[in-house]
């Protein structure tokens, strides 16, 4: 944590532990707050889950019951100490969600939120229908936290825990995003395939994000308990499980502190009407969930994004603190020049009746520059994305480094040194351009989410961002990195492209016009990039429309046409084949 | 299990599942053209039975002043929304279907409430007035978000739903009610008996998607629904208006939840927050169709009527629970078809 940062949290905890003793809160204040407190984290891990993640959860309520429910049962039915409880309490939260986030996080588009819909309301039923959970009445006489012999029986006292408890989680989270896995979390929203494509184990890693929200729940939940002192099935039904949505929503989706900001709106915002609505109607009643309604859709309406920035503007990348310079991360062995290193055999994708690449057959030696060209729809990008698995092939068979890939996942034949750039550049726009590249360097170092959470994965990260920066220099975009990814000019986003892929310290690139949309003097520059490459033994594949670009770096070049290999050898020899020249000419030039 | 009980337990699950079927269809048709999951469905089944109740007591329905007061709000959302492009003919329209309309059913209703009609009449005033809040709802709470995603429209509809439960809250009150049934006779057939109402149901509801079937497959408006749902953009195109589109849909949305409501009055009693559950249920079969497909979204009505009767045989405490535990392998499965389907398009 940068030093700003962490005399910020100690000067929040000591607020924290000051404010509800100064007098300044009345009672009532201080109850609110603990609520909201409570409220908060389950926000926070929504946050995370949802804003980040991309993972809409309506079933966050029910986590947060099966906390409070272990609690209570646990200290009601054989009289353990909340403390002993609480571990306890997330165990069961962290299971539960670990079954049922397995199942989820594979759920995809709009399933998923449904899916949270359906399970929330099967546990709710449950809750209210075990009778050991004391069935629709729930559980009763949970006792209080206590501190040696004293007991937090006074709401101030709570407000401490609670509170703590929420900056604890602020910081865990903050230290989570800042991290390797927070990094590939936020990528794998916006571009599955990259993420992909540099490693990131897709559904492991929404899994992680999934339990981690679920047991910020559970925390929650034995808060609740300890301090409501019952629990019952109620508040941890469906309708509690949008609410906290709403929270995370309001507050604005993806900003941690917006979670406590929209907590904090809701529960007020409920409070309040609760207290001047029966008294302007004349009439006792819940006319608060009306107006609610009513106000959460024009909410919803006027602010969209949430309240947090409209209120303090829009997110500004991550700025990452100068670091000492680090030790290089090591680097991979390259094969001696010339030697064998992929070699596609036979290989063929049908979609239906149109065969995209049909028998196609080419090998790439080490340290060598392959051009893939063809005219549009020829099938080069179906061939790429054959070799990094991005597709599956319907026969034919691919080697790389002396084994077969065909058919493996795209993270093990990126994890054997394959990096590769796409067609329409495939990054995180809000993300900053240094941590979009960083990304690449995914593979090269190992920290999860319990070391970022712990904040013990620094050296490494340090490492990784200092390979990225250095692939940004090589590809001269250094003076860019912590501008956002999105502000880029669209051959600029290439050229991030290229850097990522290198940061994964490759024995072979596939690029996807890299060329297109830079201007004469960035092409020469790449070009250079290519060639420098090419004499540090990694191999280049190649696919680019522009002629003047591939002719110049090229060693070989292989031409596809409808799917079929039509031509292969020295570029000047391919240059002049007739059968190319119809490809390209529609057979006029002939 | 003996046979009778298995076949009184398909009766029941039969007809349960006729109700849900036509409340999915509503939701199949309004998350396709509009892409809302239309959680305030639930409400157009309670307004529904909960409107017969209050024909039948002789009573003034709440509802009706609900739609005077719709009306107004929605009236005033349409002039906002399209103050740049108004004509005269815009006007006219907006306060004829938004003001005078609501205006001349209620003064109906005030009218004939109290010469308590009988049930045919109850059911026809009932589905009249909360037919046009379909409509009103759309245009005051999801027409200015029909850009938004899809996330952001079911939290919307989530606060539609919370604002219309607790006014039905209020209207009606805490207690249940039952409401006459259509055909009182009852006969039995293969060793158990059967209610008239079962068969209205189940009648009922053939008629009604006979109609909807024709409506999609004959009508103009109907074919623009369709192009609407399949591809939005390309059916503003070739000038179709969404907006219009969207309204339209949530009519029948509302028609189909005040019929399923007045279909259920008879048969389970109707608390001002029964719809959500029927609803909830309905939603469970319309996800099983794929949120697309009207004849498999009718198909696992079905099939959740007669799974939730069963369940509620074999372990009556925990009927919800594997109701709603049901939907997860069904999502998992066409989860992982997706990604297939997408790439043999």
């Amino acid at each position: 944590m940068p030093a700003r940062a962490t005399w910020i949290a100690a000067i929040l905890a000591l607020v924290i532990v000051a404010l509800p003793f100064t007098g300044l809160m009345p009672p009532y204040w201080v109850t609110l707050f603990n609520y909201i407190g409570i409220s908060s984290l389950v926000a926070i891990g929504l946050v995370l889950l949802t804003g980040v993640g991309g993972m809409t959860s309506f079933g966050q309520a029910a986590f947060v019951g099966l906390g409070a429910y272990t609690t209570g049962a646990l200290t009601v039915h054989f009289g353990m100490s909340p403390w002993l409880a609480l571990p306890l309490a997330l165990a069961v939260t962290g299971l539960g969600a670990l079954l049922i986030g397995a199942l989820t996080v594979r759920l995809s588009g709009h399933y998923l939120p449904i899916g949270t819909i359906a399970w929330g309301i099967a546990l709710f039923y449950l809750f209210g229908n075990l009778s050991w959970l004391g069935a629709h009445d729930g559980l009763s006489g949970i006792p209080t936290l206590r501190i040696g012999d004293h007991a937090l029986t006074e709401g101030r006292q709570y407000f401490i825990v609670v509170w703590l408890a929420v900056v604890s989680a602020v910081v865990a989270v903050q230290n989570l995003l800042g991290g390797r896995t927070g990094r590939a979390v936020r990528a794998l929203r916006r571009s599955t395939a990259a993420a992909e494509a540099f490693g990131v184990n897709v559904a492991g890693t929404k899994l992680k994000v999934f339990v981690f929200a679920a047991l910020l729940a559970g925390l929650a939940g034995w808060l609740y308990a300890h301090f409501q002192r019952s629990v019952a099935p109620g508040p941890f039904g469906v309708n509690a499980g949008i609410e906290y949505l709403l929270m995370a929503v309001v507050g604005g989706a993806g900003r941690v502190y917006g979670a406590i900001l929209g907590a904090t709106a809701i529960t007020f915002l409920r409070d309040q009407l609760q207290n001047i609505l029966p008294v302007l109607v004349g009439a006792p009643g819940n006319y608060e969930i009306v107006v609610f309604g009513a106000v959460l859709v024009f909410a919803l309406q006027a602010a969209p994004a949430g309240l947090w920035p409209i209120l303090f503007g829009p997110p500004r990348p991550g700025r990452l603190a100068r670091r000492r310079p680090s030790a290089a991360l090591g680097r991979r062995s390259v094969a001696l020049r010339g030697a064998p290193l992929l070699d596609v055999r036979s290989a063929c994708k049908r979609y239906g009746g149109l065969v995209a690449v049909d028998d196609v057959g080419f090998d790439v030696k080490a340290g060598e520059i392959v051009g893939l060209i063809g005219p549009n729809g020829a099938g080069k990008s179906t061939t790429f994305n054959l070799i990094c698995g991005a597709q599956k092939l319907n026969s034919g068979e691919i080697v790389f480094r002396d084994a077969s890939i065909a058919g493996a996942t795209p993270q093990r034949i990126a994890a054997r040194g394959l990096g590769r750039t796409f067609q329409h550049a495939d990054i995180v726009a809000d993300m900053s351009v240094l941590e979009n590249v960083a990304l690449g360097a995914h593979l090269r170092g190992e920290a999860g989410l319990l070391r970022a959470v712990l904040r013990l994965d620094r050296a490494e990260e340090g490492r990784l961002l200092d390979e990225a920066m250095r692939q940004l220099e090589r590809v001269g975009l250094a003076p860019e990195a912590h501008k956002p990814a999105g502000s880029l000019a669209l051959g600029q986003m290439r050229l991030v492209e290229v850097a990522r892929a290198l940061c994964l310290d490759p024995v072979l690139v596939l690029m996807d016009e890299p060329a297109a949309g830079l201007r004469f003097g960035e092409k020469k520059a790449l070009a250079g990039l290519l060639r420098e490459l090419r004499s540090d033994g990694v191999s280049v594949l190649l696919i680019e429309h522009d002629m003047d670009f591939v002719m110049s770096v090229a060693d070989r070049l292989v031409v596809l046409d409808f799917g079929r290999k039509i031509a292969e050898g020295a570029p000047a020899a391919v240059r002049s084949d007739p059968r190319v020249r119809d490809a390209y000419l529609g057979g006029i030039a002939s | 299990m003996d046979k009778t009980i298995f076949l009184f337990l398909v009766q029941d699950g039969v007809i349960n599942g006729s109700i849900y079927a036509l409340a999915a269809i509503a939701l199949v048709l309004v998350f396709t053209v509009t892409r809302v999951i239309l959680v305030p469905q639930g409400e157009f089944i309670s307004f529904g039975a909960m409107t017969v109740a209050a024909l039948e007591a002789g009573r003034m329905p709440p509802t009706a002043w609900l739609l005077v007061a719709l009306g107004a709000l929605s009236a005033a959302a349409a002039l906002v929304q399209q103050r740049r492009t108004l004509s005269v003919r815009g006007v006219t329209l907006i306060v004829l279907f938004n003001l005078v309309l609501p205006a001349l059913l209620a003064a109906l209703t005030y009218a004939l409430a109290p010469m308590k009609l009988g049930t045919a009449m109850n059911i026809l005033l009932a589905v009249a007035l909360i037919v046009p809040m379909g409509p009103m709802l759309y245009r005051v709470a999801f027409a200015p978000l029909a850009n938004a995603s899809v996330l952001v429209l079911l939290i919307a509809a989530f606060g539609v739903h919370f604002s219309l439960m607790g006014l039905g809250l209020v209207f009606f009150g805490p207690e249940g009610v039952s409401t006459q049934p259509l055909l009182t006779q009852s006969f039995t057939a293969g060793g158990i008996p059967i209610t008239g109402q079962s068969v209205a149901v189940v009648a009922a509801t053939a008629l009604l998607l006979i109609v909807f079937a024709l409506f999609f497959g004959r009508t103009l408006i109907g074919k623009a629904l369709r192009a609407c749902a399949s591809n939005r953009l390309g059916a503003r195109l070739v000038g179709i208006p969404t907006a219009i589109a969207g309204q339209i849909s949530f009519g029948l949305a509302a028609c189909l939840g005040a019929v399923s409501g007045v279909l259920a009055g008879p048969i389970v009693a109707i608390y001002y927050d029964s719809g959500f559950l029927i609803g909830l249920k309905a939603f469970v079969a319309a996800i099983l169709g794929g949120l697309v497909s009207f004849p498999l979204t009718v198909l696992a009505s079905l099939g959740v009527g007669i799974a939730e009767s069963f369940f509620s045989f074999w372990t009556s405490n925990f009927k919800e629970v594997m109701v709603f535990s049901l939907i997860l392998p069904v999502l998992l499965w066409r989860s992982l078809r997706q990604p297939a389907q997408a790439e043999e398009e």
